[in-house]
C-alpha cells in the first residue's frame, strides 16, 4: 500500500485576495466620497470627515453584502462594521491623551525638574527652567509608601480571609470590598478630615493624605491579591496541612510564596490607582512648595498638587509647567501598568 | 402481641460535627486575618458615622432641604461668626446636576463600550484583541486631573462643536434648548470627558460576561445558519443582558462620585440646570473641593452632610450594580 | 409520509465518481427505499488539523440521501472532528485548519465564494448536550433559525407543529408552547434542538453524540425521532454506543487513531460491519475486544 502524501493545511474561511481587494474597494470609495461630500455640503472639520466616511463605508458595505449575499449578511456586515469603529472610538481618547501630554508638557522639561523645587520659583515665571518638581517626587513617594504600608497588610489579609479562611462572612466581605471600590475619593478625604484633622491633629500633614489614599487602596489591592490566590492550586494547600502543619504555616510558607509576584502585581495595581489621586491630597496635605521630608508635620507638595496649583494659576507658563507635572505623573503611571503586566504574567485572555 | 412486626428501618443518625481544636497559631492566624477581613466593614462604617457626626447639625436644621432645595448661604455676622440660624443649605441642584453629568457619560459610554467589548469578544484576532484590552485597561489608570486637563484644553473645542451640532438639530428638544450661546464648560462637555473615564469599566464588565456566553449556545446558532451579528442578538444579548446593565451602574457610580475632572472641565453654578449643552452645571464631589477652600466651620459640617449624601447614594448605585452583575454570571441568562 | 417531495431537486441527482475502495460499501448497495434519492453528501480526502496537529487524515465518504449513517470509534479518533468538517464548524476553533472537499449536490462548501451562513442551514447540527435557547420559549426555540436566517414562512404554526411532530415531541409539549425551552427533560430538550433544526429545512443532518447526555428512556425516543426522520433526509450520526449504531443507521463508518491521525478504517452495510467485517481491528472493536 503506497503512503498517500498528506496535502498542506489549508483554511478556506480565510478571506480570499480577492474579498480582501472588495473590502480595501470599498473603503477607498467611502474615503474618496467623505472627501467629496465634505467638501460640497456644509459639513467641515475632522468630525465632517469621519461622520461621512463612517456612514458612507456602513451604507456601500451593506448594500454590495447584501447585492451579494442577502439581507441577513448585509445586516451582519453592518454591524461588523459598526463594532469596529466602536473600538476606535475607544482607543482614540488614549492616543489624543498620550500625544496631548508628551506635546505639551516636553517643552517644560529640563535637567534641574529633578533637583529643584518650587520654594524659590512661581508658577507663573515665564522662565520653564525656573523651579522643579523635586519636591512633588519626593512628596508623592513619601504619601503613596506611607499609604501602602498602611493599606497592602490590610488588603492582603482581606484576601486571604476570602481565599483561605472562606469564614461565612467571605461573602459579605467580598461585597464591601466592591462597594468600597466605589467611594469617591473626595469623601475618602472629607472622612479623614472628620475623623483625624478635625478632632485629633488639627493640622494638615501628608500622612493624613495618606490614610485616604490607603481608603482608596485597600480594595484594589484585596482584589488583586484574592484573584492571584484563588489560581493558587487547592492541592497545594491540602498537601501543607495534610503534612502535619498548621493553617497558617501552611499560608505563609507555601501559599503566599507561590503568590509572590501576583502579590507584587497587587502592590503595583494599588499604588497606580492613587498615585495621580489628586482631590483627597488637596484636601488633606496643604500642597506644600518646598521639599519635605516630615510625613507628620506641614505641608507637603505631590505630583497632583503641583499640576492642581499650575493648572489654577492659569497664565501660559504655569499651564505648560501643569503638563510637564502630568508627562512625570503619566510616565510613571505608565512603568507602573507595564510592570504589573509583566509580572502578572498577561492575564489577557 | 403479634410477634411478626415489620421493624421500621432505623432512623438516619445525626451528623456529627466534625470538630477540632485549633492550635494557637492557627487562633491568633484566623483572628488576625478576620480582623482584616472586616476592616472594609470597619472602614465604611466609620465613614459612614464620622461624616453623619460632622454633618448632623446641618441634616437635623436643615431636614429634607437639604436635598430638595438649592440655597447655599452661610451667614456671618459682623465679626465672620457663623450664625446657624440664618443660614440655609441645600445641594439639589448639585445633585441633579450630578445627576446629569452621570447619565450623558452613561448614555454615551455604554454603547461605545458594549460594542467594543463585542468587537473584543467575538471580532478581533487575538493579536488585535490582546493590545485592545492593554490599551483599555490602561485608560483605566490614568488619573483623574489628566482627564480634566485633557478635557479641558483638547477635547473641550471638539465638544463645543459637537454640542454646537446638537443644539442646531436637536435645539427642539427641551434638553439642548439654549437661551444663552454660552457652549464652553457645559454639563455635556463634562458628561463627554465622564464617559471616557468609565468607557474602561463598562468595556471590561461587558467583555467579562459576553465572555461566559455557553459555547454549545453559540455553536447552537451557527449550526442553525446564523450569522455572527444573529448569534449576538439571539445569544450573546440576552445572555449579557443584566451584567451588562450592572457594569452601566457600576459606570454611572464611578461617574457620580468623579472630582477633578468635572471641576475642571465644568463651569460649576449654584442653579438647577436641565439645558446640558449650557455652560453652568455642577456636581456634589467638585461642589466641595470648590468650596471647602475657604469654607466657614459652619459650612464645612455642610460640606462633610453633603459628603455623606454623595456616599451614600454612591455606595447604593455600586452596591446595586455588584449584585446585578455577580447574579447574571451564575444564573446563566 | 409526503416527506420526500420536500426536497425534490435530490432526485435528479447523478451518481458521485467513485472514489476507489474507500468508499466502495456507500457505493455497493443502497438502503431499501432510498434509490431515488441519490448522494446527498460527499467528502472528498479530508484532512483537518488543530495547529501543527493533524488530526484527522484522508476521509472520503459518501453519505447516501435517505438513510443514516453512523461514526463509531474511540474516543479521540477524529469522528467528531469528521462530522464538524461537514458543516463547516471545524473552523471555529482558530487554530484549525482542513484540506480536501465536501461536496453539497456536487459543489464544493468550502470553494470561495461560498456563503457559509447558507451551507449551515442546508446541513444542520444537533450538538452532544442539548442547547436550547434558554431565553427564548419552546415556540420560539423551534423558530430560532428562520429569526437567525432570516427566512420568511407563510404559517408559522403549521411549520411550528410539523417540526415538533417530526421530532416527535408534539403530543409532549403542544399545551405549553409558550414554555421556556429550559422547563423541558433532557431528552425532551434534545428533541426539542432537533424540531429546531428541521425548522429551516436541512437536506443533512449531523448528530454528534446525540444520546450521551441522556438517560436511555429519552435515548429511546431521540432513536425514534431519527428512524423517522431518516426517510426524508441524510443522516449523520457519531456515536460510541455500538449498540446504537446498530439500532439506527444504514451504513457505519469505523473510525480508528493509533495515536497518530484519525483514520477511516472502514465503512460498508451496518449488519455487515457488525458481523462479518473486513478488517480485524473493526472486528475487534465492534466485538468489544477495545475501545
Amino acid at each position: 500500500m503506497s503512503t498517500i502524501s498528506i496535502p498542506k493545511p489549508q483554511k478556506p474561511w480565510k478571506a480570499t485576495p480577492r474579498q480582501r481587494v472588495e473590502t480595501g474597494g470599498i473603503l477607498l470609495v467611502s474615503l474618496l466620497l467623505a472627501i467629496l461630500l465634505v467638501a460640497v455640503s456644509p459639513l467641515k472639520g475632522k468630525l465632517g470627515y469621519v461622520g461621512a466616511f463612517v456612514v458612507i463605508y456602513l451604507i456601500i458595505d451593506y448594500a454590495v453584502v447584501r447585492f451579494n449575499h442577502g439581507k441577513s449578511a448585509g445586516v451582519d456586515a453592518f454591524f461588523r462594521g459598526l463594532v469596529t469603529m466602536a473600538i476606535g472610538v475607544a482607543v482614540l481618547p488614549i492616543i489624543s491623551i498620550i500625544t496631548a501630554v508628551v506635546v505639551r508638557g516636553y517643552k517644560g522639561l529640563h535637567l534641574s525638574l529633578f533637583t529643584t523645587d518650587m520654594q524659590n520659583a512661581a508658577f507663573t515665571d515665564e522662565n520653564l527652567s525656573a523651579g522643579g518638581l523635586k519636591h512633588a517626587i519626593i512628596g508623592s513617594i513619601l504619601i503613596v509608601a506611607t499609604a501602602l504600608v498602611i493599606s497592602l497588610p490590610i488588603g492582603i489579609l482581606t484576601a486571604i480571609y476570602m481565599t483561605e479562611i472562606r469564614g461565612r462572612f467571605t461573602r459579605p466581605i467580598k461585597f464591601l470590598v466592591q462597594s468600597m471600590s466605589g467611594v469617591p475619593s473626595i469623601v475618602a478625604g472629607l472622612f479623614i478630615l472628620a475623623a483625624v484633622v478635625y478632632p485629633l491633629t488639627k493640622f494638615y500633614s501628608s500622612f493624613e493624605g495618606s490614610l485616604a489614599l490607603a481608603i482608596l487602596m485597600i480594595p484594589t489591592i484585596a482584589r488583586t491579591a484574592e484573584e492571584v490566590l484563588l489560581l493558587i492550586p487547592q492541592d497545594l494547600r491540602e498537601s501543607g496541612v495534610a503534612l502535619g502543619g498548621t493553617q497558617w504555616r501552611t499560608v505563609q510558607q507555601i501559599v503566599l510564596p507561590a503568590a509572590r509576584s501576583g502579590l507584587v502585581t497587587a502592590l503595583i495595581l494599588g499604588v497606580a490607582r492613587v498615585a495621580g489621586e489628586t482631590a483627597p491630597v488637596v484636601l488633606l496635605t496643604g500642597g506644600g512648595d518646598g521639599t519635605q521630608w516630615n510625613i507628620f508635620k506641614g505641608p507637603m507638595g505631590t505630583l497632583p498638587t503641583y499640576i492642581w496649583k499650575a493648572f489654577g494659576s492659569g497664565t501660559e507658563a504655569s499651564i505648560s509647567r501643569a503638563w510637564t507635572g502630568i508627562l512625570v505623573l503619566l510616565v510613571i503611571v505608565l512603568v507602573l501598568f507595564g510592570l504589573a503586566r509583566f509580572l502578572g504574567g498577561r492575564k489577557v485572555k | 402481641m403479634s410477634s411478626v412486626q415489620v421493624s421500621e428501618r432505623p432512623a438516619l443518625p445525626e451528623k456529627r460535627q466534625l470538630t477540632t481544636k485549633p492550635r494557637f497559631s492557627d487562633k491568633v492566624f484566623r483572628g488576625v486575618v478576620t480582623g482584616g477581613g472586616l476592616s472594609s466593614l470597619l472602614i465604611l462604617g466609620m465613614i459612614f458615622i464620622f461624616l453623619l457626626y460632622q454633618g448632623f447639625s446641618i441634616l437635623h436644621s436643615q431636614g429634607l432641604h437639604f436635598i430638595t432645595t438649592s440655597d447655599w448661604n452661610a451667614a456671618v455676622d459682623d465679626n465672620n461668626v457663623p450664625i446657624p440660624s440664618q443660614s440655609h443649605f441645600g445641594i439639589a441642584a448639585m445633585l441633579i446636576g450630578t445627576l446629569v453629568c452621570a447619565t450623558i457619560a452613561v448614555a454615551i459610554a455604554v454603547p461605545i463600550s458594549v460594542f467594543t467589548a463585542l468587537f473584543l469578544t467575538f471580532y478581533a484576532p487575538s493579536s488585535v484583541k490582546k493590545i485592545m484590552v492593554t490599551l483599555v485597561d490602561l485608560m483605566a489608570a490614568f488619573p483623574s486631573i489628566l482627564y480634566g486637563l485633557w478635557g479641558f484644553f483638547v477635547l473641550m473645542p471638539s465638544a463645543v462643536y459637537w454640542a454646537k451640532l446638537l443644539n442646531k438639530f436637536f435645539g427642539w428638544i427641551p434638553f439642548f434648548s439654549m437661551q444663552a450661546p454660552v457652549f464652553d464648560r457645559s454639563p455635556f462637555v463634562a458628561g463627554v470627558v465622564l464617559s471616557i473615564m468609565i468607557i474602561p469599566i463598562v468595556t471590561s464588565i461587558a467583555r467579562e460576561i459576553f465572555g461566559q456566553t455557553p459555547l454549545d449556545r453559540i455553536q447552537a446558532a451557527y449550526a442553525l445558519g446564523s450569522t455572527r451579528w444573529g448569534m449576538i442578538r439571539a445569544v450573546a444579548f440576552p445572555y449579557a443582558r443584566s451584567g451588562i446593565v450592572g457594569g452601566a451602574m457600576l459606570g454611572l457610580g464611578r461617574a457620580m462620585g468623579e472630582t477633578v475632572a468635572v471641576y475642571t472641565v465644568l463651569n460649576i453654578v449654584y442653579q438647577i440646570n436641565w439645558h446640558v449643552l449650557l455652560g453652568a452645571g455642577g456636581n456634589v464631589a467638585s461642589m466641595i473641593l470648590m468650596k471647602f477652600g475657604e469654607a466657614t466651620p459652619l459650612e464645612i459640617k455642610a460640606l462633610m452632610a453633603a459628603g455623606l449624601i454623595l456616599f451614600l447614594v454612591t455606595l447604593i448605585v455600586n452596591s446595586l450594580a455588584d449584585v446585578i452583575v455577580s447574579k447574571s454570571g451564575k444564573s446563566g441568562r | 409520509m409526503t416527506d420526500e417531495s420536500e426536497n425534490p431537486e435530490m432526485e435528479t441527482h447523478v451518481q458521485p465518481s467513485s472514489l476507489a475502495g474507500i468508499a466502495s460499501a456507500a457505493e455497493a448497495k443502497k438502503a431499501p427505499g432510498s434509490s431515488a434519492l441519490g448522494v446527498g453528501l460527499e467528502a472528498r480526502n479530508i484532512h483537518a488539523w488543530f495547529g501543527d496537529k493533524l488530526a484527522l487524515r484522508d476521509v472520503s465518504l459518501d453519505f447516501w440521501a435517505g438513510t443514516v449513517t453512523a461514526l463509531i470509534g474511540p474516543s479521540g479518533c477524529g469522528k467528531s472532528t469528521f462530522i464538524r468538517t461537514l458543516n463547516r464548524m471545524h473552523e471555529f476553533i482558530p487554530t484549525a485548519a482542513m484540506a480536501g472537499e465536501v461536496l453539497l449536490n456536487g459543489t464544493d462548501i468550502y470553494a470561495p465564494g461560498v456563503d457559509v451562513t447558507q451551507i449551515r442551514l442546508k446541513v444542520g447540527m444537533v450538538f452532544q448536550k442539548p442547547n436550547p435557547f434558554p431565553s427564548m420559549t419552546i415556540a420560539e426555540n423551534v423558530l430560532a433559525g428562520l429569526k437567525l436566517a432570516n427566512l420568511k414562512v407563510e404559517n408559522k404554526d403549521d411549520l411550528l407543529q410539523e417540526c415538533l411532530e417530526r421530532a416527535g415531541l408534539w403530543n409532549e409539549v403542544k399545551d405549553r408552547l409558550n414554555a421556556h425551552g429550559g422547563s423541558l427533560s433532557g431528552g425532551q430538550q434534545q428533541r426539542l434542538c432537533i424540531a429546531r433544526s428541521l425548522a429551516v429545512r436541512p437536506q443533512v443532518l449531523l448528530m454528534d453524540e446525540p444520546c450521551s447526555a441522556l438517560d436511555p428512556g429519552s435515548t429511546l425516543k431521540v432513536e425514534e425521532t431519527i428512524s423517522h426522520l431518516s426517510s426524508s433526509m441524510t443522516i449523520i450520526i457519531v456515536t460510541h454506543n455500538m449498540q446504537q449504531a446498530a439500532r439506527v443507521s444504514d451504513y457505519t463508518a469505523f473510525f480508528l487513531s493509533d495515536g497518530g491521525p484519525g483514520e477511516l478504517v472502514e465503512v460498508g452495510h451496518t449488519n455487515e460491519i457488525f458481523s462479518r467485517p473486513k478488517d480485524t481491528r473493526t472486528e475487534n472493536y465492534v466485538t468489544g475486544r477495545f475501545g
